[in-house]
C-alpha cells in the first residue's frame, strides 16, 4: 500500500467531522468563490434545460412513481432481470456486500488471466473500494473518465458524482499531468491537457484485458444495461476488451424499456443541463467470443428497503443535481463529507452505511430543501436529513452538551413562567454583560457576527402593558 | 374571524416590533386578534437538533394555547411550517405564516402603507419550499411570490431583483453555530448580492434569517438594514426609516 492509500484507509475508519473539514475548505476564499460559481452555473444550465421540457414537474412525479413501484417489487424484477440477462448470454453474479462484490470481480479477472483493467465511472465500485482491493492484488486498474483519472492520479476519492475532479484547478491539473504524463511544465491549456490524457488512455484501452463499467439503468424485462457517458469511455472499454464486467446496485432496475424515455429525459438535464449525454449505450448481449458479467450488489440496500423513513433514497439516479444546488456543498467541497457520494444525497446514504463515522453529515445542512426540489426522482432529501438527525441523537451520536441543552430548553418552554424568566435573564445578560464575556471563545455565533440588540420589553410584556386591559 | 397571534420565542424576546406590527396589521385588516399569553416556543430548535422527544411538550403546549381559534397566524415561515408538520392534531389549514394568511385567507388587494426604500427580499427557505410562499427558482412552474405581491402594494417600495433570488442565507438554527464557517460564508454571499444591487433594506418573512444577516451587517459595518416584512406592510417601517 502506498502512502496515499494508507492515509485513505486510516481516514476511512475515523469519524467525519464535516464542520471542521468544511471550515478548512471555506478558509480558502478564492477556491470557495470558484467552486461555488462553477456549480451554480451548472445549476443554472439545469434550470434552463428543465424549463424547456413541457411538464417537467409531471415528469419528475412519473419517474418517482416508476422507481417506487420498482422498489416495491424489487425481488420480482431482479429475478426477471437475471432470467432475461442470462438468456442474453450474460453471466449474472449476486453480491451481498462490498467484500463479496470485490471477490466476484477478482475471481472473474483471475479466471481469465487478466492483469490490466480499464474502468469507467461507477459510484458503486467507489462505494465498495474496488480499486484499492484490486491494486493490492496485483491488478492494474485505470479509470478512464477524465475526471476520475485525475482523482485517481491524485490518489484521492471523487468529490462530485458527475464531475469527480471539480475541486481541482486547471493549474493543479497541469502540474499533475506534467509529472505523470510528461506534458510541458507550463502547459495549462485544457485542450492540450485533454489531448495528452486521450493519448495516454488510448494505449491503455488497447492493452486492457477487461473493462469494468457501472450501470445507469438495468431493464428488467429485457436484461439490458444502459450506460450514459460524455466521453464514450465506457463504450470504448467495453467494446475493445474481451470481457466486460458491469457492476450495479440492485436499485438500478427499471421495469421496461419504455421507462427509459422518462429517465433519460431527466438524467442529463438534471446533471449538466444537456438534453442527453453524448453517449447513451444499450448493452444487451455479449459479442461472439466475449464475456459479459453483471454483478448485482446489495451492500445495505435491502436493509434500507425495509426502512420506510429512508427507502426513498434508493430512487437516486446519481445525477448530482442536489450537490450543485446545495449551498453548503458548494461552499464546503465534496471531500468535506468523507463519503462517496458526497453532498445531500451522500448525507442521507452514508449514515445508513456507518452511523458512527457519518453522524455529522445529517447536520451539515441548513435544511433549505432545494435538494428535494431539484431531485428528478423526488427524493425527500431534506426530510430524510431531519429524520437521520433523530436517529443520530437516539443512538448517542449527538454530543451530550447539545443533548442536555435541548432537554433543558424543552423543560423551560413547557412552562410559560420558566420561559419568561429565561427570556428576561437572557435579555439582561445580552444587555449588561461585558463584551468580552458575551463574545468569549465559547460563542461560535459571535466569532463573525454580532448578537442581536435586545429590547427592554418582550412582546409579551408589551402586550400585557398596552393591551392587558382590553 | 378569531385569529390567534403566534409570536415565536425569539421574536417575542428579541424582535417584539415584528409581533407588534403583525398584530396591528391584522387588526387593521379587520381580524379579531388575541395573543394567548402562555405561549412559549414551537419546539423547532429541539426537533432540528435531532432531539424531537424534547420538543413534544412544546408541541402539546402550543396546541393547547391555540385551541378554539379559527386561525393561528405568526410572523415566521419557519416556525409555522414546524407547527404544520409536527403539532399533533393540528389541521393543516389553521396555522398560517402572516403573508400567506394575507394572500390566501384575507385575499388582501391593497394596503395602506408607505415605505420609500430600495428593498431586497430575502426568501426564507422554510416559507419558500415548505409553505410555498413563492415559486422556488428550481421549480418549473409559473412564477408567483406572495411576499413580493404584498410589498408591491406598499407606496414607495422599490423592490430590487437579486442575482440569486432564493439562495439560503445559512442561518439554519443550530447550523449557524455548528457549521459556523459555512454559515457565515453563506450569509456573506447573500449580503454581497444585496450590496451589488444597492439594496438599502433587506426584508423577509423570517426574523431568524434576518438576525443572522444583521449580525454580519453590524460586525462588518455594511450599509444595509434588516426589517421584518410585517413592519413594512404595516407601515411601521416608515417611522423607523432613517
Amino acid at each position: 500500500m502506498n502512502d496515499g492509500a494508507r492515509l485513505a484507509a486510516a481516514d476511512r475508519s475515523a469519524r467525519v467531522r464535516h464542520a471542521d473539514r468544511a471550515a478548512r475548505f471555506v478558509a480558502d476564499a478564492g477556491q470557495t468563490d470558484w467552486h461555488d460559481a462553477v456549480l451554480w452555473r451548472i445549476r443554472g444550465k439545469r434550470d434552463a434545460a428543465a424549463g424547456r421540457v413541457e411538464g417537467w414537474e409531471r415528469l419528475r412525479a412519473l419517474a418517482s412513481e416508476i422507481k417506487e413501484h420498482t422498489l416495491s417489487r424489487l425481488d420480482e424484477y431482479l429475478a426477471a432481470f437475471e432470467e432475461a440477462a442470462t438468456a442474453n448470454g450474460a453471466q449474472v453474479h449476486w453480491a451481498a456486500d462490498a467484500d463479496a462484490h470485490n471477490r466476484i470481480v477478482r475471481d472473474v479477472l483471475r479466471a481469465r488471466g487478466v492483469r490490466r483493467v480499464v474502468k469507467s465511472k461507477s459510484m458503486l465500485t467507489e462505494e465498495c473500494g474496488l480499486n484499492p482491493y484490486l491494486e493490492a492484488r496485483g491488478f492494474e486498474v485505470v479509470d478512464t473518465d477524465l475526471g476520475e483519472r485525475i482523482v485517481q492520479l491524485r490518489e484521492e476519492p471523487p468529490s462530485h458524482l458527475v464531475a469527480p475532479a471539480i475541486h481541482v484547478r486547471k493549474e493543479e491539473i497541469a502540474a499533475l499531468f506534467h509529472e505523470k504524463l510528461g506534458t510541458p511544465a507550463d502547459a495549462d491549456d485544457p485542450r492540450l491537457l485533454a489531448a495528452a490524457m486521450r493519448e495516454d488512455l488510448r494505449a491503455r484501452f488497447l492493452a486492457a484485458d477487461a473493462a469494468i463499467t457501472g450501470v445507469n439503468f438495468a431493464v428488467a424485462s429485457t436484461g439490458a444495461l444502459v450506460l450514459v457517458t460524455n466521453e464514450g469511455n465506457a463504450d470504448l472499454g467495453a467494446h475493445l476488451a474481451p470481457a466486460h464486467i458491469a457492476c450495479m446496485g440492485i436499485e438500478k432496475l427499471i421495469p421496461k424499456p419504455e421507462h427509459l424515455g422518462v429517465f433519460l429525459r431527466l438524467l442529463a438535464r438534471s446533471a449538466t443541463g444537456q438534453p442527453l449525454s453524448v453517449y447513451t449505450s444499450y448493452f444487451c448481449r455479449p459479442p461472439p467470443g466475449r464475456e459479459l458479467h453483471i454483478v448485482l450488489v446489495d451492500n445495505g440496500r435491502s436493509r434500507r428497503l425495509a426502512q420506510p423513513d429512508f427507502r426513498a433514497a434508493l430512487k437516486c439516479i446519481r445525477c448530482g443535481a442536489c450537490l450543485n444546488t446545495c449551498p453548503v456543498y458548494r461552499r464546503s467541497g465534496g471531500h468535506s463529507y468523507g463519503a462517496t457520494p458526497s453532498g445531500p444525497i451522500g448525507a442521507i446514504l452514508a449514515p445508513g452505511m456507518d452511523m458512527k463515522r457519518y453522524a455529522s453529515l445529517p447536520f451539515a445542512s441548513s435544511l433549505c430543501g432545494s435538494c428535494s426540489d431539484v431531485c428528478p426522482v423526488k427524493i425527500d432529501i431534506h426530510a430524510q436529513l431531519h429524520r437521520w438527525r433523530q436517529v443520530a441523537a437516539r443512538e448517542g451520536y449527538v454530543a451530550w452538551p447539545k443533548r442536555w441543552g435541548m432537554r433543558v430548553a424543552g423543560w423551560i418552554v413547557r412552562s410559560p413562567r420558566r420561559y419568561r424568566l429565561a427570556g428576561r435573564l437572557a435579555r439582561a445578560w445580552l444587555r449588561h454583560a461585558p463584551r468580552r464575556l458575551r463574545y468569549g471563545s465559547w460563542n461560535a455565533w459571535g466569532r463573525a457576527r454580532e448578537l442581536p440588540r435586545v429590547p427592554d420589553r418582550s412582546f409579551g410584556e408589551w402586550y400585557a402593558a398596552e393591551r392587558g386591559k382590553k | 374571524m378569531k385569529v390567534g397571534l403566534f409570536a415565536p420565542c425569539y421574536i417575542d424576546q428579541f424582535y417584539p416590533q415584528a409581533a407588534v406590527a403583525t398584530l396591528e396589521l391584522l387588526e387593521r385588516l379587520g381580524c379579531d386578534v388575541a395573543y394567548p399569553r402562555g405561549q412559549t416556543c414551537c419546539g423547532q430548535p429541539m426537533a432540528n437538533a435531532g432531539c424531537a422527544p424534547a420538543a413534544e411538550a412544546a408541541h402539546r403546549h402550543v396546541a393547547a394555547c391555540f385551541e378554539g381559534f379559527d386561525y393561528v397566524v405568526g410572523p415566521s415561515g419557519s416556525c409555522v411550517l414546524h407547527l404544520r408538520e409536527h403539532v399533533e392534531g393540528a389541521p393543516d389549514a389553521r396555522y398560517y405564516e402572516l403573508c400567506q394568511f394575507l394572500v390566501e385567507v384575507l385575499q388582501v388587494e391593497r394596503l395602506d402603507a408607505a415605505f420609500a426604500c430600495r428593498v431586497g427580499l430575502h426568501a426564507s427557505c422554510h416559507g419558500l419550499r415548505g409553505l410555498r410562499l413563492a415559486r422556488a427558482s428550481e421549480r418549473q412552474e409559473p412564477p408567483f411570490d406572495y411576499v413580493a405581491y404584498l410589498l408591491d402594494m406598499v407606496d414607495g417600495v422599490e423592490r430590487v431583483p437579486l442575482d440569486r433570488p432564493d439562495e439560503c442565507c445559512g442561518f439554519g438554527g443550530m447550523f449557524a453555530i455548528e457549521e459556523e464557517a459555512v454559515s457565515v460564508r453563506m450569509g456573506a454571499d447573500r449580503l454581497a448580492d444585496h450590496l451589488r444591487q444597492r439594496v438599502e433594506v433587506i426584508t423577509g418573512t423570517d426574523m431568524s434569517c434576518l438576525m443572522h444577516l444583521e449580525g454580519l451587517i453590524r460586525r462588518r459595518n455594511l450599509p444595509l438594514r434588516v426589517l421584518h416584512v410585517a413592519e413594512i406592510l404595516n407601515g411601521s417601517g416608515e417611522a423607523r426609516n432613517g
